[in-house]
């Protein structure tokens, strides 16, 4: 059975709290009707992925690959802040991330 | 000059013919007469590419030994960083950005003494396959200025298409090497996953992410190949094995007695007629070279772009998640960082790469994680099985690299599935992992316009793709009478 959902304006608008994205009513309303035909397009693949199949995330039959911890030259702290919107001392500076209290 | 290969290049630079220094001044002379119209590169380092010429150009009057494709020049697709040199993925988000330190390709390139040229315009983050999803606006397709030039790596490709250089590189996660190589009369290539370190490279999907050669020439490609490739220990999926000798395969271009397989699932209905039509005819050029034509089936392949659309977008919610406005890239907005961070993507990111953001934020959300990424890692295997069946028939499978010539500019920009079936034939060999090379086939009778052939070979086997690609090239070359962008328009000064 596939499984088909359909998606809301309030759906759309979480998703871009959870991918911390502000998006404005009119982006809201057109990625509503874009989403719904792009998911309605592959919700397709569960027509196969039967139990049976394993899932493969990556195309290497690679794990944990290691190297030695060694010191090595890296960035200088200046290269590193290079390109930061803002700094200070030496350190990226960010606006408030805790709450008042 | 310009408008040899990057081999015949390399020979008169050797002989003493010509300088690097004038052969870089002649591609940026070039840039300055057309690049208003193509639209090919955002930005163009003159000091920093004249004064590499320079340097190699004084080591080879002192007589060092120089590697064989030291002094030519190449254009390099904006999503590799390089020192000092603004790097932007095509996106808002990064304008400005001066990245402190070289990908690996790009260390590569120096040591081969290749001269960087400037950095081309892409999709943005390399979503897209018409390169008018970039912030900085389209790239035109050399061919028809109002057409697009495939994409992601869509200025790499029209750079060369124009000569304003005569290779460059490009990446590919679902056909971005491939598509803009066909709809350009041009020759690209995606190696096996893991050949080329992504060490650098700003990730879009990283199990699919992979970059690799665009030229003129399948022997071009193969120079540009062994130049960049190879195991890399700042990539953890760079494969530790030697590179395959490409640069002999495309020298030996010999298929007899190899075994091609056509792909019945990449042909058919939603297939341009003219496109079919050159296919078909290289098909019977590679049968009479010798090469046994055999059909094959990979029944999964119907599922290939529904997979694609699910794992692509999940990886990429996660990667972007590094554009937070905090280390690197644009700040915006005001208040909390949540509230700064909000901000700043929404006017960050175009609108091709909020739709991806939230589709894979969507398929990776609880409750849906297994229905959509969960099925579609699982068709990513069926497909995998379904070329390790078609390769124990086949050396080699073979397909229409895309299935139309190049659009119109605005044609698809409002219908994202018509969009991406542009790379319903090229996405398999991502899902697998395996490479893939598009070469130019001809002019498709309705439209005069390019299309591709395109070679795909088992992962580690990028040579295979390299023998049967230089023996159809030399083969189509010959019956066009010389190279097939000599039957392109003329761009002149405007």
């Amino acid at each position: 059975m596939t499984y088909m959902s359909s998606i809301s304006r309030d759906d759309v608008a979480n998703l871009a709290k959870l991918a911390r994205i502000d998006l404005s009513e009119d982006e809201l309303a057109g990625l509503v009707k874009e989403l719904s035909v792009i998911l309605d397009a592959v919700a397709r693949v569960q027509e196969v992925a039967g139990s049976d199949v394993p899932p493969t995330s990556h195309p290497l039959p690679l794990v944990n690959v290691f190297r030695q911890d060694q010191v090595r030259p890296s960035l200088t702290p200046e290269e590193a802040l290079s390109g930061a919107p803002a700094q200070e001392g030496k350190r990226f500076k960010v606006p408030q991330i805790l709450g008042e209290e | 000059m310009i408008r040899k290969s990057a081999a015949e290049m390399a020979k008169s630079l050797a002989s003493g013919e010509i300088t690097s220094v004038e052969l870089t001044r002649a591609h940026l002379d070039q840039i300055s007469r057309v690049d208003s119209q193509v639209n090919a590169f955002l930005h163009i380092d003159r000091e920093g590419a004249l004064e590499q010429a320079e340097q190699v150009d004084a080591k080879r009057r002192a007589g060092e030994r120089l590697s064989l494709l030291a002094g030519v020049p190449l254009a390099l697709k904006d999503v590799l960083v390089q020192k000092g040199i603004p790097t932007t993925c095509g996106s808002k988000m990064l304008e400005g950005w001066r990245p402190p330190y070289d990908s690996t390709v790009v260390r590569r390139l120096r040591e081969n003494g290749i001269v960087i040229l400037g950095k081309t315009n892409m999709d943005e983050f390399a979503m897209g396959s018409s390169t008018e999803n970039s912030a900085y606006g389209p790239t035109r397709n050399p061919w028809d200025l109002t057409r697009i030039p495939g994409g992601s790596s869509g200025g790499s490709f029209a750079a060369i298409a124009s000569f304003q250089a005569p290779f460059a590189i490009g990446t590919d996660t679902g056909g971005s090497i491939r598509q803009p190589a066909a709809v350009t009369a041009t020759v690209g290539v995606k190696p096996t996953y893991g050949a080329v370190s992504r060490y650098g490279l700003v990730a879009f999907s990283s199990s699919l992410d992979q970059a690799g050669p665009c030229a003129r020439t399948v022997l071009d490609a193969a120079y540009l190949h062994e130049a960049i490739a190879g195991h890399d220990p700042l990539d953890s999926t760079s494969i530790n094995a030697p590179v395959p000798a490409v640069v002999a395969a495309a020298k030996d271009g010999n298929v007899g007695g190899m075994k091609i397989g056509v792909i019945k699932e990449l042909q058919g209905d939603g297939y341009q007629p003219g496109v079919l039509r050159l296919f078909n005819e290289s098909l019977e050029i590679l049968a009479s070279l010798g090469a046994d034509i055999v059909e094959v089936s990979c029944k999964y392949f119907d599922y290939a772009l529904a997979a694609y659309y699910l794992i692509a977008p999940s990886e990429c919610s996660s990667n972007l998640a590094r554009f937070d406005a905090m280390r690197y890239g644009i700040r915006r907005g005001e208040g909390s960082a949540e509230e700064v961070m909000n901000a700043t993507r929404q006017i960050g990111f175009g609108r091709e790469v909020k739709r991806r953001i939230i589709l894979g934020t969507y398929a990776l959300s609880s409750g849906y994680y297994d229905a959509y990424y969960g099925s579609a890692q699982k068709v990513r295997t069926l497909i995998s099985r379904d070329f390790e069946s078609a390769f124990k028939l086949a050396d080699v499978l073979v397909s229409p690299t895309a299935p139309t010539t190049a659009f119109k500019i605005g044609e698809k920009a409002n219908d994202p599935i018509a969009m991406y079936l542009n790379d319903i034939a090229t996405i398999p060999t991502n899902l697998a992992g395996i490479g893939g090379m598009s070469l130019p086939s001809g002019l498709a009778f309705e439209d005069g316009l390019p299309a591709g052939f395109q070679i795909m070979a088992p992962a580690m086997k990028d040579d295979l793709m390299y023998k049967a690609g230089a023996a159809l090239e030399a083969e189509l070359v010959f019956k066009w009478q010389g190279p097939i962008l000599n039957l392109a328009p003329k761009l002149g000064a405007r």
